[in-house]
């Protein structure tokens, strides 16, 4: 298969490579995927608590080129947005600027997958640590 | 050192220019139809095919009237199997088979029971091979054919054939045995083997692609078959069509070849492909060899190479020519059905190399591909959400993981 450009680029380049504290209550982690599937992503934001905008963002993928292009190109994208900003970030979005081919758009689906897992995960430690019951997911203050 | 380096000799062999040499001729001036019984055009083109014919048979031990030439082993499987249900089915309905064969074989078999020939897919043991117990288990006086491969082309596993063989004939039962993979690359005698039919591919053995042969026992017993292909009566009526001349000629040198020479290079590739496992191990942790490593091609070696995908693996060594199990490099998006088949878990097939060495493979094209590969695990290794839960202790199986 030929990889685009900028799939070649992540994967030789990878953007954010890495992990942030999990404990960290301004910190989101997102996992998903399965080894037996052939592709699981970390995915980590951190929000800046005075500005509500994620101001680092780090993965780390078990997959495919695509996969890690994916999110390592979804990683770059969070950082300066706001939560909802983030939430609004869509697959196809992705599979247009990596030129994915058909087979690999699961590989996107993941990436926005795993942006959505890390967000709410967030929203649920800052919830916590606000003493808002799980369920009042807007609650929480966002920018 | 020329690059992109090349191992990947079970998927096919480049042609041996002694191969292509003998072949040239046929082409153009001996360029006569074999079976044209009247003019010398003719003649010239028979006595070549019959050359040839001896040629393979002598590197399996079989008598030249007992080959007929096919397109390549997915032909001669499919008349093997094929041709043995149709023939024999006064005699019985069942077929024996395993689950780690070429779809060649599995395909077959599986388009055969929607006839209503009953198959049974004998299971692999962790190390690649079937159990004989459960093969006699499996056997009932409905039982026409057990085909069984003889190595296996991902994880070169060599299946128990003389014990197979010999069940088959105490039974009654027919023997086929795919043997692209091992014929011209270790001994294979069909008096030893108690073998009826065996398939060969000239493409694996440095000859050229697009023919091949079916050995057809003809004595003790003389194994029938339906013919699959309809036509002139070529090849003692068991395969109608024109004989690709040049084809054959090319698969004889490559036989003849592969019979003087395949000591000398199973022994040169055998510590090559240990020098390779060795030298990995010393590098890498957690990689694991899948399947039986003393039941064995001599050149091959497939390795799992734990929490690294296998398709990213294969982009970071481009300039290297190998396979991989993982389900995002092959057609059907499904992992490796046989490594799933090893009871390995679906994870280290995702992970896995399948190296195929051959007549050109170097010792400096070993220790390149060693070093890259060192290279690249450790890196994408780095940037493993697995690896790094394990560095951490988690235990992955009892992970819940988030699917969709």
């Amino acid at each position: 298969m030929a990889y685009s450009n900028k799939v070649v680029d992540h994967y030789e380049n990878p953007r954010n490579v890495g992990s942030l504290p999990k404990d960290d209550v301004n910190v989101g982690t997102g996992l998903v995927g399965a080894p037996e599937c052939g592709d699981v992503m970390k995915l980590q934001v951190k929000v800046n608590p005075d500005t509500g905008i994620i101001d680092d963002a780090k993965f780390k993928t078990f997959g495919c080129g695509s996969a890690i292009a994916s999110s390592s190109l979804a990683t770059e994208w969070l950082k300066g947005k706001t939560v909802d900003q983030a939430l609004a970030i869509k697959n196809t979005e992705i599979v247009a600027e990596l030129s994915l081919p058909p087979v690999k758009i699961h590989c996107s689906v993941l990436a926005e997958d795993a942006i959505k897992a890390a967000i709410a995960d967030y929203k649920k430690k800052q919830d916590e640590a606000n003493g808002v019951k799980p369920a009042a997911e807007h609650a929480l203050p966002s920018a | 050192m020329k690059l992109p380096i090349y191992m990947d000799y079970h998927a096919t062999t480049p042609v041996d220019p002694r191969v292509l040499e003998a072949m040239m001729p046929y082409f153009t001036g001996k360029f006569g139809n074999a079976a044209s019984r009247n003019h010398p055009f003719g003649w010239e083109a028979e006595e070549a095919v019959e050359i040839a014919r001896k040629q393979v048979a002598d590197l399996i031990g079989a008598n030249a009237k007992e080959l007929i030439f096919t397109s390549g082993a997915t032909e001669s499987n499919n008349l093997a199997i094929k041709g043995v249900a149709e023939m024999y089915r006064e005699k019985g309905n069942h077929v024996i088979t395993c689950v780690t064969e070429h779809k060649a074989v599995v395909d077959t078999c599986k388009k055969l029971e929607k006839q209503g020939l009953r198959v049974t897919y004998l299971p692999v043991q962790k190390d690649g091979r079937i159990s004989l117990d459960e093969l006699r288990a499996s056997i009932t006086d409905k039982t026409i054919l057990i085909t069984i491969m003889t190595a296996n082309n991902e994880i070169g596993v060599i299946q128990p054939i003389a014990e197979i063989g010999a069940i088959a004939k105490e039974k009654g039962i027919l023997f086929h045995t795919d043997a692209v993979q091992a014929v011209g690359k270790v001994p294979f005698d069909v008096t030893a083997l108690k073998t009826d039919l065996v398939s060969i591919s000239a493409h694996k053995i440095y000859g050229p692609k697009g023919v091949g042969a079916l050995y057809v026992r003809r004595r003790n017993p003389r194994v029938l078959l339906a013919e699959q292909i309809s036509g002139g009566g070529h090849e003692r009526g068991m395969r109608s069509g024109t004989l690709n001349v040049t084809g054959i000629v090319g698969l004889g040198k490559a036989a003849e070849l592969c019979r003087l020479e395949m000591q000398k290079d199973a022994e040169r590739l055998g510590k090559l492909r240990d020098r390779l496992n060795e030298e990995l191990h010393k590098n890498l942790d957690e990689i694991y060899i899948n399947g039986s490593m003393e039941h064995r091609l001599p050149h091959n070696l497939n390795i799992s190479f734990a929490y690294v995908e296998g398709e990213s693996l294969l982009m970071g060594i481009n300039d290297v020519a190998v396979s991989s199990g993982s389900a995002c490099t092959s057609a059907s998006l499904e992992p490796s059905y046989v490594l799933k088949a090893l009871g390995a878990g679906d994870d280290l097939a995702h992970s896995s190399i399948r190296f195929g060495l051959g007549r050109w493979t170097t010792e400096e094209e070993v220790d390149y591909v060693v070093d890259k590969l060192t290279k690249v695990v450790q890196r994408l290794r780095e940037m493993s959400p697995l690896y790094e839960m394990v560095k951490e202790g988690v235990d992955l199986s009892k992970m819940q993981w988030v699917t969709h």
